[in-house]
């Protein structure tokens, strides 16, 4: 057993969720207690989403655990099948349904002679993997299902498109930002002249997933979910896959020349490096930025960067590398990617701490005491608590970092949006330092008592009782409350305000 | 003198249309108990025991609260619990060691979960030994989602706090009871049950103080400390629609009599409550029926907007009954009325009044849909274009995007609702959707649905 009072990192089924209803016309249904569902409300409140979430669960009760689950699952798939005719229904463990030990497959099966969709069990190991790692696993079994079945019926086409092609694979719901990401790297695919062969699984049907071979190679641009399947595609048709992403013109630099490198490879004569130099030194904005006056202010500043490992490792890079600010410890909660995190961003910190325990997160930022923190909703919390100004980079994130706004990551606007991100968050903490040394904005008390009804000499008393409520009330409205409550026992000519009163003037005043 | 032989349930049967459907439907897991009651019993602390999948849960349903240093946490079990590998005993008794030495709180709740039910973890056997062992009280709950829902979560940790004796305060207590006071009338010591906000118990406590009738106790107190003595004979009252196996707990382990009332949520409810109460007690309730119309005068301009608007319950909080016969009093016309769980014996009184409400304002009574299918109310929602549907977080937007009115159930669980004081609140939330989209029309209603 663990103590633990928060997690950066969902259970499994939430990932395979995830995947599941990123595609289109594919229906997830979870083998869950009353409750579990609670997907569907993350999906539809964060991403405000206008569709129902195709998620729905199979109810796991005291009659499932007494008898087994028997018909209920099989009808449960047929049913949806029937009422929404899905090309793909997922059936998703969950922990409790794992320790169950029920024969998930054999439901599959027998359900899968009788639907028109196909059926799939999610393979994921609820006790060992998490959200990322699952989704990874998911988002794999279900193109390989899809490939294999192309072969079994010959309908797999394996030419290349003759225009250099790319898929994108990472475009997914409640991921962080993703939209806008994806959208970036749409413009820079058209700015390289590559076509887009599909971008998976957000917004994709199942049905296209037999066309991926066509594409001359794929693009991972996030770490945790995708790379399982770019490399099974390299595997079966030694389809080359590019994993660097492209987060920070330095990365994205990198990134460019991997994917000239790939298209010379297939003899398509590209050189991108006039465009990157360009878009380096006039379109996009953060180079000249970071060379900027404003930014000299910003040199040796101690920052600390935390969050899932693509989005730290960029992070940690762009602070060193392109902003010379100073990162004195750099960790990811993606313990499981540990060998590549320390490879990445080793020699560009101090220190790195890999962790999914927030306390000693929290504990460590407050060691250091950084100028500026990048991290997650947690780490904004802490930075709070602590007056320390925070940007936050990655997942966990709460509804305000699924912005309406174009806010991509990715990309050379992504590297206006960071440098936007990081300057703001330093210019925060240096004017609060300044208005601290001069002795904050008003230097004079406010008089609150000259928007009260009576000034101090009220001759309205409070009694105990009536005091105690009062100091319960939120402070933002508790003056307005006191007033109020004043004004009507003056009215009412009493002298004691007690409890009775109080709910007397808020009944008066509604 | 039970007061719930007074409900006939033959002659209920006839008029008001059960059904029951298949239970897929959206609704949130008991552990949320937990959200409120950590804050309210201010001594305590909750250790939710269950998987990754139970914390994501509360992590991502009680939002902003994670991060004010809740007196919650989870205590995660591994593989090796599962599997049996670790000791139970051993475990909980390193984190509950733990827990005592950051946050020395007075008990510890342990809440049982779906994983320590299908894994058989004895949490009952293993709390009284613990308990002895690290001098702590240990209240266990199974607030698990393979047997309730949502709000029926503080059902279970009431029931199991109502069985527990409070010697230290006895004499006191006693002492209380048995001293004169003008301000009441001598009666048998009432005690109430159902966890509200301070400010409602102090609201509730002076509405009944006003009919000379004394509030011994609540349960849940502020703190564990403070729990109340509950005697054999004394009388009890709930303040919430979903706490029947509380009240079961009380007749049945403690020996109190029960006062089945309709709630006080609504000025009618409140004043049938009182009147309920007043009238087990033999008093003449004194100034009830200008105090009702004075608050439904309060309440005119939000009746003046949803008079004759129809609404859909969807169910998943068990507050269903008590909100549509308020509603239907401000003259709302109620479609569908699902819940979670229906006690028709515990909701007897407020199933009458709900009948009693609809006859009186000559309309029919709507049907309770007892766990009921979400796609099926889908369905019937667009065949019935209700005004209003009140519905959890998870279809709201997807039906705002068709064109249909909704309100979160869920804030009805954690605004003050209950009392003549609150009863604009439940109006308040209930129009705010009607109010906001009048000031939206001018940009039509037009459906918003992307066609995936």
């Amino acid at each position: 057993m663990k103590l633990a009072y928060w997690m950066y990192a969902g259970p499994a089924h939430i990932g395979t969720l995830r995947i599941a209803s990123s595609f289109k016309n594919v229906h997830a249904i979870m083998h869950a207690p009353l409750g579990d569902d609670y997907f569907n409300v993350m999906r539809s409140m964060l991403e405000r989403k206008r569709d129902f979430t195709a998620v729905t669960a199979s109810v796991v009760d005291r009659h499932v655990l007494a008898r087994g689950s028997q018909e209920k699952v099989v009808n449960n798939i047929s049913r949806k099948d029937k009422e929404e005719k899905p090309d793909l229904v997922v059936l998703t463990p969950t922990c409790t349904s794992s320790i169950l030990q029920e024969d998930l497959q054999n439901f599959v099966n027998r359900a899968s002679i009788e639907t028109q969709a196909d059926v799939l069990l999610a393979d994921v190991n609820h006790y060992r993997v998490n959200e990322m790692q699952a989704a990874d696993r998911t988002l794999e079994q279900i193109v390989q299902f899809y490939i294999k079945k192309a072969q079994k019926t010959k309908q797999l086409d394996t030419t290349k498109t003759i225009e250099p092609s790319v898929n994108i694979i990472g475009s997914f719901n409640l991921a962080f930002h993703n939209q806008h990401d994806i959208a970036e790297l749409k413009r820079l695919m058209s700015d390289l002249n590559i076509k887009i062969n599909s971008i998976i699984p957000e917004g994709a049907s199942v049905q296209e997933l037999k066309n991926l071979p066509k594409a001359w190679f794929n693009i991972v641009p996030y770490r945790e979910i995708g790379l399982l399947t770019a490399e099974y595609l390299k595997d079966e048709f030694d389809m080359p896959f590019i994993d660097t992403t492209p987060m920070g013109v330095v990365e994205t630099a990198n990134c460019i020349r991997k994917i000239q490198y790939i298209l010379n490879d297939n003899k398509a004569d590209v050189n991108f490096e006039k465009y990157i130099d360009i878009q380096t030194r006039f379109v996009s904005q953060s180079a000249w930025f970071s060379r900027s006056i404003d930014c000299q202010n910003l040199t040796g500043k101690k920052a600390i960067v935390f969050g899932d490992s693509t989005h730290a490792a960029a992070m940690t890079k762009i602070l060193t590398k392109e902003m010379g600010i100073n990162v004195v410890w750099a960790g990811t909660y993606c313990k499981y990617d540990k060998s590549w995190f320390e490879k990445e961003v080793g020699d560009l910190c101090d220190e790195i701490v890999i962790t999914d325990d927030h306390n000693l997160i929290g504990d460590l930022i407050a060691k250091v005491e950084p100028a500026v923190i990048f991290g997650t909703q947690m780490e904004r919390h802490v930075a709070k608590r602590l007056n320390i100004p925070c940007g936050v980079i990655s997942a966990p994130v709460h509804i305000q970092n699924f912005p309406l706004s174009y806010r991509p990551f990715l990309g050379y606007e992504g590297a206006n949006q960071i440098a936007d991100l990081i300057y703001n968050s330093f210019t925060l903490g240096m004017e609060d330092h300044l208005l601290e040394i001069f002795g904050g904005h008003d230097t004079k008390e406010v008089l609150s008592a000259g928007l009260s009804v009576n000034s101090q000499d009220s001759e309205i008393k409070w009694n105990l009782e009536s005091q105690a409520e009062l100091t319960k009330i939120p402070g933002f409205i508790r003056g307005k409350i006191k007033r109020n409550t004043e004004k009507f026992a003056q009215e009412q000519k009493m002298e004691i305000i007690t409890l009775e009163i109080m709910y007397a003037a808020k009944e008066a005043a509604a | 003198m039970n007061q719930i032989k007074h409900v006939d349930n033959n002659d209920l049967k006839e008029k008001i249309n059960f059904e029951c459907e298949t239970g897929n439907y959206h609704t949130f897991c008991p552990i949320s108990c937990v959200a409120w009651l950590y804050q309210k019993i201010e001594d305590s602390f909750f250790l939710v025991i269950g998987t990754k999948t139970c914390g994501y849960f509360l992590q991502n349903a009680l939002g902003v609260m994670i991060f004010a240093e809740p007196r919650y946490a989870m205590a995660e079990l591994e593989e090796g619990d599962i599997s049996a590998q670790l000791s139970d005993y051993e475990e909980l008794k390193r984190l509950c060691l733990q827990v005592k030495r950051d946050r020395n709180p007075s008990v510890i709740f342990w809440i049982g979960t779906c994983t320590t039910e299908i894994i058989k973890m004895d949490l009952e056997g293993i709390a009284p030994k613990l308990e002895a062992e690290i001098s702590l009280p240990i209240v266990v709950a199974r607030a698990n989602g393979l047997d309730y829902a949502f709000t029926q979560g503080e059902d279970t940790v009431l029931a199991a706090l109502a069985q527990r004796p409070n010697a230290k305060q006895l004499e006191t207590q006693l002492e209380k009871v048995i001293s004169h006071d003008k301000d009441y009338v001598k009666h048998v010591p009432l005690i109430l049950f159902g966890s509200i906000p301070d400010p409602v118990v102090n609201q509730l406590t002076l509405e009944l103080k006003k009919q000379g009738i004394r509030v011994s106790g609540w349960l849940p107190s502020k703190r564990y400390t403070e729990l109340p003595l509950i005697n054999e004979g004394n009388y009890v009252c709930g303040v919430n629609p979903y706490l029947s196996r509380t009240a079961t707990t009380l007749m049945r382990r403690r020996k109190c009599k029960l006062i089945g009332a309709p709630f006080p949520i609504g000025p009618d409810g409140t004043r049938a409550w009182l009147e309920k109460i007043c009238s087990v007690f033999c008093i003449e309730p004194k100034g009830l029926q200008q105090r009702e119309d004075e608050i439904w005068e309060k309440l005119k301009y939000y009746v003046s907007l949803i008079d004759g608007k129809s609404v859909f319950f969807m169910g998943d909080n068990l507050l269903e009954i008590s909100l549509a016969r308020f509603l239907i009093r401000s003259g709302m016309i109620v479609f569908e009325i699902g819940i979670p769980y229906m006690d028709k014996r515990y909701q007897g009184a407020e199933l009458q009044l709900l009948q009693k409400t609809c006859k009186e304002k000559n309309i029919p009574i709507p049907i309770i849909i007892e766990k009921p299918d979400n796609y099926n109310q889908v369905d019937r929602i667009r065949d019935m274009k209700p005004d209003l549907v009140i519905t959890g977080m998870a279809h709201a937007n997807p039906l705002e995007a068709r064109g249909i009115n909704t309100k979160w159930s869920v804030e009805f669980t954690f605004a003050q609702i209950h009392g003549f004081t609150n009863a604009i609140e439940v109006l308040e939330l209930v129009t705010r959707p009607l109010r906001r989209n009048q000031k939206l029309e001018k940009i039509g209603s037009q459906r918003y649905t992307d066609r995936r």
